[in-house]
């Protein structure tokens, strides 16, 4: 009782100096009203400008689905991507697929910490006007200088600055990490952390800005001076897109397989694939509804699409299957559910729901098509799919965001930024297809090209391919010296 | 003395172990294999690659009996394991030249 009385006492007086030293710094400026504090919480409340009396405070509820939501993208990498891949190579190379997501995630932070998210989310290219503001961020955060724990009001009103960097960071990890899927089982890993370091640099930093950047050329929504003004709620250019198209440029530069089309190269585990398909599942809610950057009703919008378009997805490809080749199988069910997501992700927190059935249906038979037959006529070893789920999937969901997108679920989409640059006569009267499209263009042309010239970069200097002794025995023994089972 | 290699589907394992176990038999070896017959193999499709494989699971009983049992074990052995149905495996029958128990250095028909 008495240690009890004691500590009581001491956080009293901890909050009475407090007090003191808060009212030595309020006497600086006028205390804000009570109509100013009481517009604070509304702002709170509804994700809105705080204002000057709660300038620099982060929102705790705000902030909490953002840590949530940070954390459910790192688990979409670690271990929902690295199983679902995982499980879909051969038992020699499952490790090999662990190694170059964990590789992924711990080498990108890195680039992130030290300019990744300066390059990104700066804006000091733009002062001064100029057009590099509008393809790269600044210089003002680097090392993650100036990043605290007050909101970054240039993105977020009410989430810290440090879990906005964190969260994005997500993205970044797990872009280059699809492209893993295209290249399993025969690509060097000292070529793949090399390719990813330069792709990082070269294209996703640049594409992010470009998109989510509020100086960045593409941001419709954010960018009253934005000269496309397309829209990509959660990365249907960014990340899908962007890993697709370069996932099929580099496999087409790294060549087929030792035996491809030859011999049987079945996923050795079906079950790990399924555990990781319910793992992305889950962690997409972080990815989609997160992007709303607040707990508020748009991410509550993103999160029914999510879960609708992926449903429908998940049961329109293994029906397709059933119905064709007489067997759903779980690869069709685990496909599905990936496909519809990666369809919804740039539309999800633009579109009702009766948009994100369209788009489920379109992603359980699209990129279906792709898969097994597109791919199946042109010959390329994309060995797990990743352009005919990623970009196939990315591609369309980019376009059809253009014809669904609706401020009904989003008055963003007729805010003062929208309205100043275009976007929302665009959104009320149709042609924002249009937009979309010319953003998709410069994104396809960005990861071609980008992955053409680093890809040869990478095979001229230290080669792209493992040795094909090493690829016959499988990566993980030759490459990381352990083995994925030992019975 | 007769050693019997039987080539059943997994599944009627344990229908030929208790009708062996029924007429006398003491002991038996089994091993998990693969192979192929008239049943030949099935096709595996994974999105857009076909596999097909030509190996099917099965599992492999080996017995050692007397010259006397031989014949109701092999009876015994196509009553549990037969489905009527393509792929229900072959029996092997061979002579025995000698049995030793290793725990005793037993031999012949005592040490079976």
């Amino acid at each position: 009782m008495l240690r009890n009385y004691f500590s009581l006492r001491s956080i009293l007086l901890t909050l009475g100096v407090a007090a003191v030293a808060c009212c030595a710094i309020a006497a600086d400026a006028p205390a804000p009203s009570a109509e100013e504090r009481l517009a604070a919480l509304e702002a709170y409340v509804t994700n809105g400008d705080p204002g000057k009396a709660l300038t620099g405070v982060a929102g705790p509820g705000h902030n909490a689905w953002m840590m949530t939501s940070t954390a459910l993208v790192l688990f979409m990498t670690l271990p929902g991507l690295a199983l679902f891949y995982g499980g879909l190579v051969r038992s020699k190379n499952v490790l090999s697929v662990l190694a170059q997501c964990l590789g992924i995630a711990g080498f990108v932070t890195i680039l992130w910490w030290a300019f990744g998210y300066s390059l990104v989310f700066g804006k000091s290219f733009a002062e001064g006007g100029g057009f590099l503001g509008s393809v790269l961020g600044g210089t003002e955060f680097l090392f993650l200088r100036n990043v605290g724990s007050a909101p970054n009001t240039d993105y977020a009103f009410w989430t810290s600055h440090n879990v906005f960097a964190m969260y994005q960071m997500m993205f970044a990890i797990i872009t280059p990490a699809l492209i893993v899927g295209a290249i399993a089982e025969r690509m060097k890993f000292s070529a793949i952390l090399v390719f990813v370091g330069l792709w990082m640099v070269f294209i996703y930093f640049p594409l992010a800005h470009m998109v989510w950047g509020v100086t960045g050329l593409m941001n419709g929504v954010w960018n009253a001076d934005a000269s496309i003004r397309a829209i990509d709620f959660a990365g249907g250019t960014v990340v899908h897109m962007s890993s697709g198209w370069s996932a099929l440029i580099l496999c087409l530069i790294l060549g087929p397989r030792i035996g491809f089309m030859k011999e049987k190269m079945a996923p050795h585990s079906m079950v790990l694939c399924m555990v990781g398909t319910g793992m992305l599942w889950v962690g997409w809610y972080g990815f989609n509804a997160g992007s709303a950057l607040a707990a508020d009703g748009i991410a509550a919008n993103a999160f029914m699409t999510t879960t609708i378009a992926a449903a429908v997805a998940s049961f329109v490809w293994p029906m397709i299957e059933w119905i064709t080749r007489g067997h759903p199988s779980i690869l069709g069910f685990c496909s599905g559910a990936v496909a519809g997501l990666v369809v919804i992700t740039p539309a999800t927190g633009f579109v009702d729901v009766s948009g994100a059935v369209i788009i489920g249906i379109l992603a359980g038979a699209v990129p279906y098509f792709a898969c097994t037959k597109l791919k199946g006529w042109l010959k390329y070893d994309d060995a797990l799919d990743t352009f005919g789920v990623h970009a196939v999937g990315g591609t369309m969901g980019a376009l059809v965001t253009g014809f669904l997108a609706t401020s009904s679920v989003n008055a963003n989409l007729t805010g003062s930024y929208a309205t100043k640059n275009g976007l929302a006569g665009l959104v009320t009267n149709g042609g924002l297809w249009i937009e979309q499209l010319k953003a998709m263009g410069l994104t396809v042309a960005m990861a071609i090209i980008g992955t053409i010239a680093i890809a040869y970069f990478v095979k001229a200097t230290i080669g792209l391919r493992a040795a094909p002794d090493v690829e016959r025995q499988g990566l993980d023994l030759s490459e990381h010296g352990e083995e994925g089972y030992i019975y | 003395m007769k050693l019997i290699t039987a080539i059943i589907k997994p599944f009627k394992l344990e229908e030929v172990k208790d009708a062996l176990a029924a007429i006398g038999v003491e002991g038996m070896t089994v091993t998990e294999v693969k192979g192929f017959g008239r049943q030949k193999g099935h096709t595996e499709i994974y999105r857009g690659s076909e596999y097909t494989v030509d190996f099917l699971p099965k599992v492999k009983v080996e017995l050692a009996v007397i010259d006397d049992l031989a014949g109701k074990a092999i009876d015994a052995i196509v009553k549990s394991a037969k489905t009527g149905k393509i792929g229900d495996g072959k029996i092997f029958v061979q002579p025995l030249e000698e049995i030793i128990r290793i725990r005793t250095d037993e031999r012949g028909e005592t040490a079976i």
